[in-house]
């Protein structure tokens, strides 16, 4: 009979090194990157908006406090300002100072008018390296607001149809029909 | 030039070795769901997996850009009408941060109550699908049949059998009928004794174990690198639920248990939200008896109410695992954007790791194991 107790030990010996470090704030992210800005200082929430060329940098820094997986990658539209955001909202499964908490990591890439998704300046540079779990949300990215993640092994669609022909249409100026 | 360097990228096409056959299953397969599933096979062996989503995509995120904070709450919870509880739990959380609502007590219950009575209605939709697909017809017919209980309760408690819309930032939509406490408590007693017989016909059942211990193994490493949730998360020995470690409204005051099995196989995926059924169970008896017994259950909102220049990022534990909801605000009674982060999109990542180098035969056993719901995923 196959039993699932606590005997069944298929693991042992992989077990993930728990790392002790003080509930986080925002502020490492402030010292190592002089020109990032914390949009909130919450013990649960901390939210930074860093360069994208520091990106790689702040998300090493990230999972070596202890932050090992992706909970969800957004991205928001800001016509005005030119540009598109990159949410990455990191969280952590091992360390026990940091389960309650989400960090908000965020950049942002430049926005063109006229979008040509994967030949236009629209860029960031990929997590996939950093964290594994940000594939399929980076894919999703890319057809809903077409940014082109740079050292991605797989920008291909996800959702969307092949031959979608139209703007990306998460973007602002994607208009729903009637409103 | 060949034609696919002219095609933009993520259109070229790829050659396959000879040896290889691609098998397309899916999207009208009934082993697939709503989603195709591009395998490569080597005789009777899966030597890639390519998940191709999005034939449901219906666009909720673009849509709730259009609605303001109430007028979204029907259409959110449409991605998985059989958990709209649990879906709309965490853009109900936000709003509120965002709106400045007080919850009064008895509604946070009341919707803890709503909330575990959804989660296994969709917990028995979802092991009903699974015994069918293992070709287990019984298996099919009782959760389906025992799903009519928890379905009445909801239907007395919000007056639908599926799309309830039942939580609005600032509580519920409608008190308790006056019964329906001791139906509650008949039900859910007679589904207690009632789940104890799933594991006589199916969980010791040697067929279901022969088929899927030892498949689809995910270790705890894995199941933490690639940001797993949910059962598939705790069947891997890693013990992480929302519920405990962040706990809402008023889970913290309740009495249950995580499930937490180590092997990692399709089994002990398959077993967590049958576990997890008990103690939905124990925390429906537990929230009863602590309730207040009378009090208000919504807070009056203002007409149209805007929300600051902020976000919010709120997560409940869902049928399918955490549930992330990431509202910003721009003053607008609209929000700005609305993402839904969800269980079924996060451990869709799994699937290809798994099914590499599985027989083609332990397919379904693995991909409904993944507690995948394709409608969820494609939002």
């Amino acid at each position: 009979m196959y039993v699932t107790t606590g005997e069944d030990e298929a693991n042992e010996g992989e077990e993930v090194r728990l790392m002790s470090t003080p509930v986080p704030t925002a502020q490492p992210f402030l010292e190592k990157f002089p020109d990032a800005t914390i949009i909130s200082d919450d013990v649960d929430r901390p939210a930074i908006l860093v360069p994208k060329e520091h990106i790689i940098d702040a998300a090493t820094l990230a999972k070596e406090m202890g932050f090992d997986h992706a909970e969800s990658v957004s991205g928001v539209d800001f016509p005005n300002d030119n540009q598109i955001e990159v949410v990455y909202h990191l969280g952590s499964y091992t360390n026990e100072n940091l389960t309650k908490c989400v960090l908000a990591l965020a950049t942002r890439a430049p926005r063109e008018d006229d979008p040509r998704p994967g030949q236009d300046s629209t860029r960031l540079p990929t997590l996939r390296e950093v964290f594994y779990s940000v594939e399929f949300h980076e894919r999703e990215i890319f057809e809903m607001f077409g940014v082109y993640f740079e050292g991605h092994p797989d920008n291909r669609r996800l959702l969307l149809p092949e031959d979608w022909a139209d703007l990306p249409p998460m973007r602002k100026d994607f208009a729903i029909k009637g409103r | 030039m060949t034609m696919s360097a002219q095609l933009p990228p993520g259109l070229q096409l790829e050659k396959v070795d000879e040896r290889i056959m691609t098998l397309n299953v899916g999207p009208q397969h009934p082993g697939s769901g709503h989603m195709r599933i591009i395998v490569q096979i080597d005789g009777d062996y899966i030597v890639a997996c390519d998940p191709d989503p999005g034939y449901v995509h219906r666009g909720e995120e673009k849509m709730a850009e259009y609605r303001n904070y109430i007028t979204n709450i029907p259409h959110l919870e449409r991605p998985v009408i059989h958990d709209s509880c649990n879906i709309l739990y965490p853009y109900v959380l936000g709003a509120e941060e965002l709106l400045g609502i007080e919850v009064p007590e008895r509604a946070k219950y009341v919707r803890v109550i709503a909330a575990e009575l959804n989660r296994c209605v969709y917990t028995l939709y979802w092991l009903a699908i699974y015994g069918i697909f293992l070709g287990h017809s019984t298996m099919f017919m009782w959760p389906s049949g025992d799903r009519e209980l928890f379905i009445d309760l909801l239907e007395k408690l919000t007056g639908a059998r599926v799309t309830h819309a039942y939580f609005i930032p600032g509580g519920v939509r409608n008190d308790m009928p006056a019964n329906f406490e001791d139906v509650c408590l008949r039900q859910v007693r007679y589904f207690e004794k009632r789940i104890a017989e799933y594991s006589d016909i199916f969980y010791d059942n040697p067929i279901l174990i022969s088929r899927t211990a030892n498949t689809g193994v995910l270790s705890r490493n894995d199941a933490i690198r690639l940001g797993t949730t949910g059962s598939v998360l705790r069947a891997s020995g890693v013990d992480y639920d929302v519920r405990k470690k962040e706990p809402y409204d008023v889970y913290d005051s309740l009495d249950f248990e995580t499930n937490v099995l180590k092997s990692g196989d399709s089994y002990a995926r398959s077993k967590v939200p049958w576990l997890d059924m008990m103690e939905s169970c124990r925390i429906i008896r537990d929230a009863l008896s602590k309730m207040p017994k009378s009090g208000s259950v919504r807070t009056k909102l203002k007409p149209n109410p805007k929300g600051g220049d902020t976000s919010v990022y709120k997560r409940v534990e869902s049928g399918r695992g955490a549930l992330g909801c990431h509202i910003v605000s721009r003053k607008k009674p609209e929000p700005y954007r609305v993402k839904l982060s969800v269980g079924s999109f996060r451990n869709l990542i799994a699937m290809p790791y798994l099914l590499k180098g599985e027989k083609l035969g332990n397919m379904p056993s693995v991909y409904w194991s993944l507690n995948y719901w394709p409608v969820e995923a494609d939002r």
